[in-house]
């Protein structure tokens, strides 16, 4: 269960290796960087040593809090370590120091109270400004509701009618290692949150099975999502740019998976792209009312499935069970009179199991490709499609009844399968 | 204390066992209590969101509007993914003044072939509001109980408390749908 | 407590210990158990060392090279577990067992056969533990904190083990807690009053009541669990009324003083070790106690700090943010005593000393990063990230482990009448520092850089401080194996050592080298 298998193990040895070698031989100008970052300070605005000052007003006073109290922590540690090493280089027996015998001064131990006591209240004051204003939710114009999802996020600009997921678009070939890594690797969506600069914008924060977290670092906003339970935070960007960041609450497997993506926009880029997303929504729609023949269910079911299935049921069908079970001969999936328990899973889930409903993330049209799909691939040659018009049937009528149109074509033969 | 007097050390340490055994029962009893005090705790001070579960008892003859300032009530609906019913608002937001009835729908339907019952929690922000917005009828007070295929038209009445502190001028109201099939129908409100 | 007389020495070969392996089944006294809890949990902490060194295999590079991320997180959940309930508690209990009767001039620990039962419940419980790994569905994977709903509706079947373990677990140190009050209140010798104890007594005594306060909230908290996934009942499921956000202000209300359990004890060891190789009496004495009481009593406020992202209103932000910066004051005043009493002292460098100076220094930092995390708007950038993986491995290797190192060093002539190699010694408190300092000086820098915990593969950017921390990590790792080499070393033999090797004060220092196996039969007279 542990070793994917040795190859693997022997492959990152070796790449290990080189990799050290890299970091000791090649990379020694890093070491000057770290060194330069603790004498100059412009070197601490890098990213990948210090926290980003980001581009909001929230992020900037956040990160000169930080600072404040870092300089404070580093001058007390000098002052402290100092007395501490100045006495252990010139307070040692073998330099003939001659033990004292005090062990209390009431002057000295009530200054030590106090100092820090006043200095902690110092660092109070703008703590609690900062505080306020993180809490202060008041006229926002954009509200956006944020829910997490075992292992998505799900975006649903209130009282527009847009709402869609937002999954990681890294190929699983580069988690895998068989493929080169791309510069935003893990940080990627398939379609990210866009928002506009300038706006108050509110973030209406919960989810929809565990605890997950919503954060932007460069927005300094990171919320609990609580199954049950609204919370809120909110933000107004500064600069036009993308902005990624992580789930941040332990979720299960996949939470190192459901990065956060945002677009930040001019104001009419945003309005003009809100107004593109509410028509392809509309398209969207359209697509059921047209012709899906096998092949297009297929290559179609093949992206879903790599997108919303594969990460627990496995990209070649074998799942991990017990708890994410095969597919790949799986009776539902083979089982000609079994269509309908195959299309009540998906839209229904399985009470008391990892199976969540699809009924509202998928569209027909995915879910018809889908199911077709686990039905044809990995050597579940069942011949049979299910079709967009038959899931929208579905929908009305809570039960699966084959569409009379629906000719299901004669075994369909995949030949991309092998190998996966 | 050994050195303070002749008492037999067995006997004090047996007292001092079930002083300090007595109290880590306590403290476990302590950690259950938490479960009360912290509900209490939240009603008082609206932590959480969580609203007061039973309906709000309206008196239409007292109620002053305040038609000084208008309020915004947002209602956003999430389903548990277990829960595979439709359910949503009508409308996504509506305009009240305070002490005044808004009115709106929710409508719930369940797709699949079996009865199943639903459990709407609620849930408000900003949290400070959260006792300022009376639910005069809501679908959450008890659960839902939908036959297969069956929709359900739920009206929500409620009202804005008219001491809603002056800042807040929009609330959103959540409803969060979960399925409690397993644990039977029951009511919320005490 | 500094000029001692003992005479009772001398009747200690009436009781030999029994033979064989019944020796240790049935045994009572204080210094057998204590030295089983020892052994327990150096076999604790190189179990949940393995599970480490699991993890920073896996995060050597981008990529998911070693294993899958279920079982990442059933490693993170372990190696939490194993650290906290099986390496590091029952390696301060086996020290109090060994010492504070020694220390307080008792013939041995209140409730003997208490004391028996509460350690054979702890290899049964770990076993308990460590056997969900091989259960259907894997281990525990919902992170040592195990939130609800994760750890209800979505767990793996194991998790009915993993709480029964949880409770074993807890009543064992439940027990431990109530036998050291009552033989630190009921045993002491004549003259011993509570203001002329050892620190380590004092800071034990302390824990303790700790111990009884919260270990009781944690079995309550996982009762509560066990219920939501068996019984129907809605403790922290939204959708039956309950909360998922209560399961974590339980839990933290035990697990703030939890991690007062487990640093508390040290600043007791630490204070008898620096005055010993500066060969000064420890300043401030009286301070001491009142600032580890101040301690203890604040970390029952402070709570809701690990939960500064949750939603908490304001008012109760502010609360907890103040509450928690105040615990730098009696920290502080901990630290500047320990240099008061370096400062003009005339000091020696023995592997004790070295272990107890890195303490204070590096307990120091990680106390540092704990005052930046108080800092509420600053946690919202800091919460969930490897920033809080490294404050918390700073104040717990160097904090909890480090000093038991010491004490280790400090007292196994006592033990076993042997001086231990002190080159030896030296060579594992280097690569231990710095391989300790590799591991996680560098996961603060990733944290600020936006690298959240918990997560089995991360961005590029993190690749090189995490290919250095995990260096690190398998330096810190296979260097552990040298003290255990330096123990056996020791017991086996090596030079003979007097009663008072390092010729310092504390009744423990009176008794013949190694320790007899009854000591104090008659209470010796402190003046």
């Amino acid at each position: 269960m542990m070793l994917l298998h040795t190859r693997a193990l022997f492959h990152w040895i070796t790449e290990s290796a080189s990799k050290l070698k890299a970091l000791f031989f090649m990379r020694r100008g890093w070491l000057a960087g770290l060194m330069g970052a603790f004498v100059s300070s412009s070197a601490w605005a890098d990213w990948t040593v210090n926290m980003t000052e980001g581009v909001t007003a929230v992020s900037r006073s956040i990160y000169s809090l930080h600072m404040i109290i870092f300089i404070i922590c580093v001058v007390i540690g000098v002052l402290v370590f100092g007395v501490m090493f100045y006495s252990i280089l010139v307070h040692r027996k073998s330099k003939g120091a001659v033990p004292q015998q005090f062990h209390e001064s009431t002057v000295v131990e009530i200054l030590w109270t106090t100092v820090p006591f006043l200095i902690l209240v110092g660092m109070a004051i703008p703590a609690t400004k900062t505080l306020i204003d993180i809490y202060n939710t008041d006229e926002s114009e954009i509200d956006i509701k944020i829910t997490g999802y075992q292992w998505k996020w799900q975006y649903e600009y209130v009282g527009e009618g847009v709402s869609f997921f937002s999954t990681l678009s890294t190929p699983r070939e580069q988690i895998q290692n068989s493929r080169i890594k791309n510069p935003n690797y893990l940080l990627e969506v398939d379609e990210p949150l866009v928002l506009p600069v300038g706006k108050k914008v509110r973030f209406l924060v919960t989810a929809a099975d565990v605890i997950h977290s919503w954060w932007v670092p460069a927005f300094a906003v990171k919320r609990d999502a609580i199954p049950g339970f609204i919370n809120e935070a909110w933000t107004n960007i500064d600069r036009p740019g993308i902005y990624r960041g992580q789930c941040a609450e332990l979720c299960g497997k996949d939470h190192g998976f459901m990065p956060i993506v945002v677009d930040v926009r001019s104001e009419e880029d945003y309005e003009k792209w809100l107004v593109e997303r509410k028509e392809s929504a509309a398209q969207e729609r359209m697509i059921l009312e047209e012709d899906w023949p096998m092949a297009r269910l297929m290559t179609k079911g093949k992206q879903v499935y790599g997108k919303v299935c594969a990460a627990c049921h496995q990209v070649n069908g074998q799942g991990m069970p017990p708890i994410f079970p095969a597919l790949k001969g799986a009776d539902v999936a083979v089982n000609k009179t079994r269509v309908g328990d195959h299309v009540d899973i998906l839209m229904n889930g399985i009470k008391g199991t990892a199976m969540q409903s699809f009924a509202n993330q998928l569209n027909e049209a995915e879910i018809a490709a889908v199911i077709t799909y686990e039905r044809n691939a990995w050597g579940n040659k069942t011949g049979e499609m299910v079709t967009p018009k038959e899931i929208l049937e579905y929908k009305k009528s809570g039960k699966y009844t084959p569409d009379p149109d629906n000719k299901t074509v004669t075994p369909f033969v995949n030949t991309n399968q092998a190998g996966l | 204390m050994a050195d303070k007097d002749d008492k037999n050390p067995l006997d004090s340490s047996r007292r001092t066992m079930i002083r300090t055994g007595l109290v880590a029962g306590g403290m476990f009893g302590f950690g259950f209590a938490m479960v009360p005090i912290y509900n209490v705790f939240c009603k008082v001070t609206g932590l959480n969101g969580k609203t007061d579960p039973n309906p709000y008892k309206y008196d239409a003859e007292k109620a002053q509007v305040d038609t000084s300032r208008t309020i915004k009530v947002q209602f956003v609906a999430t389903k548990n993914t277990a829960m595979s019913w439709d359910f949503k608002p009508t409308v996504t937001e509506i305009k009240v003044h305070p002490g005044q009835v808004g009115e709106l729908d929710f409508i719930a339907r369940n797709p699949t072939d079996a009865r199943m019952i639903g459990q709407a929690i609620p849930s408000v922000t900003p949290f400070q509001a959260t006792n300022f917005l009376h639910k005069v009828e809501c679908f959450c007070f008890t659960t839902q109980t939908l036959e297969a295929g069956e929709e359900k038209v739920m009206p929500l009445r409620i009202i804005v408390d008219q001491a809603l502190p002056r800042h807040i001028t929009k609330l959103t109201l959540s409803y969060t749908l979960f399925d409690v099939t397993s644990m039977g129908e029951r009511t919320l409100a005490s | 407590m500094t000029a001692v007389t003992d005479t009772s020495h001398h009747e200690d070969h009436h009781h030999g210990p029994a033979k064989g392996l019944m020796r240790w089944v049935l045994t009572t006294n204080h210094k057998d158990i204590g030295s089983m809890y020892l052994w327990f949990s150096f076999a604790m902490f190189l179990t949940g060392g393995a599970m480490a060194m699991v993890i920073r295999a896996e995060l050597f590079q981008p990529g998911l090279q070693i294993i899958e991320p279920a079982f990442f997180n059933q490693m993170t959940t372990m190696h939490g577990l194993i650290m906290v309930f099986g390496a590091v508690m029952p390696a301060f209990v086996g020290l109090a067992n060994w010492m504070i009767p020694m220390m307080i001039g008792a013939p041995d620990m209140a409730l003997p056969r208490m004391n028996n039962w509460s350690f054979w419940i702890l290899p049964f419980a770990a076993l308990m533990l460590i056997s969900t790994l091989f259960m259907e569905g894997g281990g525990p994977n919902f992170g040592w904190t195990f939130y609800a709903p994760l750890s209800t509706d979505f767990s793996p079947p194991s998790t009915t083990f993993f709480i029964f373990a949880i409770h074993m677990l807890g009543i064992s140190s439940i027990m431990g807690a109530i036998n050291i009050i009552a033989t630190i209140l009921n045993l002491r010798a004549p003259g011993m009053t509570m203001m002329k104890m050892p620190l380590f007594v004092w800071t034990w005594l302390i824990t303790a009541y700790l111990l009884i306060a919260v270990m009781p909230v944690l079995a309550g908290a996982v009762t509560m669990m066990l219920m939501d996934i068996h019984f129907g009942t809605s403790f922290f499921n939204a959708g039956g009324g309950g909360d998922p956000v209560l399961f974590q202000h339980i839990f933290w209300f035990f697990g703030h003083p939890e991690v007062y359990i487990m640093i508390l004890p040290s600043f007791g060891i630490v204070s008898a070790i620096l005055p010993t190789f500066a060969r000064k009496p420890l300043f401030g004495y009286t301070s001491m106690v009142y600032a580890v009481a101040s301690i203890a009593f604040l970390s029952f406020i402070v709570w809701a700090h690990h939960m500064f992202t949750v939603g908490i209103p304001l008012v109760g932000e502010l609360f907890f943010m103040y509450a928690t910066m105040l615990i730098a004051v009696p920290t502080g005043v901990k630290v500047f005593n320990w240099v008061s009493t370096m400062f003009r002292g005339s000091m020696t460098f023995e592997t004790p000393m070295l272990f107890s100076i890195a303490f204070v220094v590096l307990f120091t930092i990680g106390g540092f990063s704990g005052l930046m995390l108080s800092i509420a708007p600053a946690d919202f950038q800091y919460h969930d990230t490897y920033f809080v993986v490294a404050h918390f491995h700073y104040v717990l290797v160097p904090g909890a482990i480090f000093a038991i190192f010491a004490a280790a060093y400090y007292w196994l002539p006592k033990w076993t009448g042997h001086m231990y190699d002190e080159t030896l010694g030296k060579t594992h408190f280097w690569l231990s520092f710095i391989g300790m300092n590799l591991t996680f000086f560098p996961m603060h820098f990733i944290g600020l850089a936006g690298m959240p915990r918990r997560i089995p593969d991360y961005a590029l950017q993190f690749a090189d401080f995490n290919m250095i921390a995990s260096i690190g990590g398998f330096m810190f790792g296979a260097t552990q194996f040298l003290f255990l080499f330096i123990v056996i070393k020791c017991i086996r033999g090596g030079e003979k050592v007097g009663d008072n090797p390092w010729e310092t004060d504390g009744l423990e220092w009176s008794v013949p080298s190694p320790a007899p196996y009854h000591t104090f039969t008659t209470p010796p007279d402190v003046k």
